[in-house]
């Protein structure tokens, strides 16, 4: 065992690093799994309206895409799964892998994990300490979630069931991110290369339960949830029938993986990944000689990556817009879960609005990300050659703020074209489908801006506090999805961007909301770039 | 001769903390000023004041002849910085940073750049992440040296390179200095900064305790003189302007203020020297002066001096 020692103190190093974001994230995913179930026992109090809810959301194929199979929904226990259960596993997955990315990888590209390797460590004790300490608030999540669902009055082996499934499926994505951390140098495509397989199974799960869904539980496609982790949680069917032995099919997994870690760790240097790092040029091209043209550089490839995913997630999302009609049939309550969420008269129409609205969150999300460089440039000391240099603050700052600009003009317009094509060819009517759909996916523009511009007002007034323009997005996020279906209050609905935007394609264009949206971006800004222009570099 | 640039009282607070009480610091152009003070004195944050990259909360700074903070473009134009702790772009070639921190400066000659990779022995294709400390360093100094500037401002440039390559450093810092051109090199190594600098500034707890030229300074230190004597050396520990006098045998060692260094030189005639040593007074001991005995001293500084 001497491979291991130091483990613990490792373990406690990591604790101490994040005394605040462990608990916080610990207690976030708690309250997300158990959080609605009140809410939700409130809404679906008979079997009436459990009925209902069953042949409406149950009965929506595209809503599956994203909320997975309705197992059990004509319960209790299944429409809190089916409600919750997906921002637990997106929070919990998400946060698994770059927890375990932290504590490994960024920790050799920093130099930090040659200090800590050269003391009496043992040669794995860096890669266990961030397993365990994964590992272990994965499990304290399942097991409070399972006690909050239990408390909301659910059945104990269901919820046991539900939290015990967030766990593995937490535990699933640290290995794999226990494995990507040794494939690369960077840390930054070590988490890369896992979300994108993260990404990549949740997807593959979201075509599985659409398909499965659309035929009633049967059909081969739906057995395509079996290769992804996210679709084990639902096969682990909390409170359906729970299938206990799918937890050991995701503790296999993870052991194996962890095992394949362990075995890539020893094949290579500490620091090195086992994927060689290719040699650059040893010139600049002449165009790298303005603060856009770094820019550019540094974000182009991370908008390349969003391009793609705006381009997949739009084309299956759209490919379904033609059938929606014939899968919801006659459904009146389907249909009225499809309006909610879209809000336009037409069917067709509603669903496309959802589709086009994830879409330009994603937009939004990439923004705040592309503006938000400014900040980790700042702290990663790579501002502080280029300001040093004849390049004012403002136009700096202005150069990232472009290129975020460019870059949500560039998702939008994939969004549209992707959506537009694939639907029109689909229905046959490219030349009528993919105008109107574009339009309306590039009327987003000011919404999707706002949240970036939020972020770029923080980095000038309040560097320290830039990770709120994120939870921004968070909170447009829920309130898109879970704001008709909760009916939340109008003034809670107006705080997203998103909510004053004309329903398009098929309702009706107003210009008051997009005038004041874009002069409110257009405002936080300036901010930004007025007060960065005015305060101290933090060379911290 | 006028001055590349000049501080006067220049305070900087961060917080509680104070970083700089009242720097006054003047560099002459065409000289090679060395800038000394340990780690967290003042001399990170005196530059990033005379780059704007911090606002100073009192004091006029004019740096080649304009406002730090506001000319900008202007002022940058003419100077190269190196920082201290280099921090390079991770999917950026060392080639690629050097030629864009070069044309943001405003212009970088091809053939210098291709000289001075020669002379530091950098491999300009690795990517960023894939330097060692002294070799982000390198990239740093070969974006500078080969800009067409006139004021170089090092931040302990040499704290990661090798013998060899701090030679090669020093190369560096003449041949910028027989064109005219002005260099501010902070450090903290004194035997650099004493083969390098015409004149030296000495911070300590965010104020300038000491400025002047080598020879100025030494005026204010105490040569330390080993002699073989033939007779016994009765008396001389008595003479004004001694200290620290010890006899061994036939063997004496002491220090001599300045002024009193004639009469000793007499004393020592007198007493038969037959060898006779003397040392000049290095930075180090006018460094460890004031680092050691000043009337503020505290345990953090000296382990700084040390």
């Amino acid at each position: 065992m001497s491979e291991l020692v130091g483990t613990w103190r490792l373990a406690r190093l990591a604790l101490r690093r994040d005394r605040i974001g462990l608990p916080v994230w610990v207690l976030l995913a708690i309250s997300l799994a158990a959080g609605p179930a009140g809410s939700l026992a409130d809404a679906y109090a008979t079997a009436e309206k459990q009925r209902e809810y069953a042949e409406g959301v149950g009965s929506n194929p595209a809503a599956a895409v994203f909320s997975g199979p309705s197992l059990g929904v004509e319960h209790l226990g299944g429409i809190v799964v089916k409600e919750s259960a997906v921002w637990v596993l997106l929070l919990v997955a998400i946060t698994s892998i770059m927890l375990v990315i932290r504590y490994t990888r960024t920790e050799e590209e920093s130099g930090r994990a040659e200090l800590v390797t050269a003391a009496a460590v043992g040669r794995h004790s860096r890669l266990a300490a961030a397993l365990l300490v994964v590992g272990v608030a994965d499990l304290l999540i399942g097991l409070g979630a399972a006690a909050g669902l239990m408390g909301a009055g659910l059945s104990g082996a269901g919820s046991l069931a539900y939290g015990l499934g967030v766990t593995m499926v937490g535990w699933v994505f640290a290995a794999v991110a226990a494995v990507t951390a040794q494939l690369v140098e960077a840390a930054r495509t070590a988490n890369g290369i896992a979300l994108a397989v993260f990404g990549a199974t949740f997807l593959l799960r979201g075509i599985a339960d659409s398909a499965s869904v659309a035929n009633d539980g049967t059909g081969g496609v739906r057995l395509l949830a079996w290769a992804s982790p996210t679709g084990w949680f639902y096969q682990l069917r909390p409170y359906a029938g729970e299938r206990w032995w799918v937890l050991g099919l995701a503790v296999l997994t993870g052991a194996v993986l962890s095992g394949v870690a362990v075995a890539l760790s020893q094949r290579r240097d500490i620091g090195a990944g086992l994927l060689a790092a290719r040699l650059g040029p040893p010139d600049a091209k002449p165009g790298l000689a303005t603060p856009l043209a770094l820019a550019w550089r540094l974000q182009r490839s991370g908008l390349i990556s969003w391009a793609a995913g705006v381009a997949v997630g739009g084309a299956v999302l759209g490919s379904l817009a033609h059938d929606i009609t014939d899968m919801v049939g006659q459904n009146a309550t389907a249909a009225k879960a499809i309006r909610q969420l879209g809000g336009a008269d037409v069917l067709v129409d509603s669903y496309l609005v959802w589709v086009l609205r994830i879409l330009g969150l994603a937009a939004a999300a990439y923004a705040v990300s592309a503006v938000l460089r400014l900040r980790s440039e700042e702290s990663g000391l790579r501002a502080e050659p280029v300001l040093a240099a004849a390049v004012t603050r403002t136009r700096y700052a202005l150069s990232h703020v472009l290129v975020a600009v460019f870059g949500v003009v560039v998702l939008l317009l994939t969004a549209g074209l992707v959506v537009g094509l694939v639907h029109g060819a689909r229905s046959g009517d490219v030349g009528g489908e993919l105008p109107r759909i574009l339009g309306a996916a590039l009327v987003q523009l000011p919404a999707a801006l706002l949240p970036a511009a939020l972020a770029a007002a923080l980095f000038g007034l309040l560097p320290g506090a830039t990770m709120v323009g994120w939870l921004f997005v968070g909170v447009i996020l829920l309130i898109a999805q879970l704001g008709p279906v909760l009916e939340l209050n109008q003034w809670v609905m107006d705080v997203s961007p998103f909510t004053h935007l004309p329903r398009l394609p098929g309702g009706d264009v107003t210009a008051m909301p997009l005038v004041w949206l874009g002069a409110l971006a257009l405002l936080l800004g300036a901010a930004g770039l007025a007060t960065f222009r005015r305060r101290d570099l933090d060379t911290a | 001769m006028s001055d590349a640039f000049q501080a006067q009282g220049l305070v900087k607070r961060f917080g509680k903390t104070v970083a700089l009480d009242g720097i006054d610091l003047s560099v002459r152009t065409g000289e090679v000023h060395g800038f000394l003070g340990p780690n967290g004195a003042g001399k990170t944050t005196t530059i990033r004041v005379l780059l704007g990259l911090l606002r100073a909360d009192a004091g006029t700074v004019r740096l080649l002849d304009g406002d730090p903070w506001r000319d900008i473009t202007r002022l940058h134009k003419r100077l190269a910085y190196v920082p201290g702790d280099v921090s390079l772009w991770p999917r950026l070639s060392g080639g690629e940073t050097i030629d864009l921190l070069g044309r943001l400066r405003g212009g970088l000659d091809p053939a210098r750049k291709a000289d001075l990779l020669d002379r530091f022995q950098l491999d300009p294709r690795k990517k960023g992440r894939a330097y060692s400390k002294g070799n982000r360093q390198k990239v740093a100094l070969v974006a500078a040296f080969a800009s067409d500037v006139e004021l170089f401002i090092l931040d302990e440039p040499t704290s990661g390179l090798d013998p060899l390559m701090s030679e090669v450093f020093s190369q560096c810092v003449s041949e910028v200095r027989a064109q005219g051109r002005t260099v501010l090199l902070a450090s903290h190594i004194l035997g650099e900064v004493e083969k390098l600098c015409d004149r030296v500034s000495i911070i300590r707890s965010g104020r300038i305790v000491e400025t002047g030229s080598l020879s100025d300074l030494r005026h204010l230190t105490r040569t330390t003189i080993h002699a073989r004597l033939g007779r016994p050396a009765d008396g001389l520990g008595q003479l004004p302007g001694t200290h620290n006098v010890t006899v061994d045998g036939d063997r004496v060692t002491l220090q001599v203020d300045p002024d009193a260094l004639p009469e000793v030189l007499r004393r020592l005639g007198e007493h038969e020297a037959r060898e006779l040593v003397s040392q000049p007074p290095t930075l180090e001991e006018l460094f460890l002066r004031h680092y050691d005995v000043g009337p503020h001293h505290n345990s953090d500084e000296k382990v700084g001096a040390r």
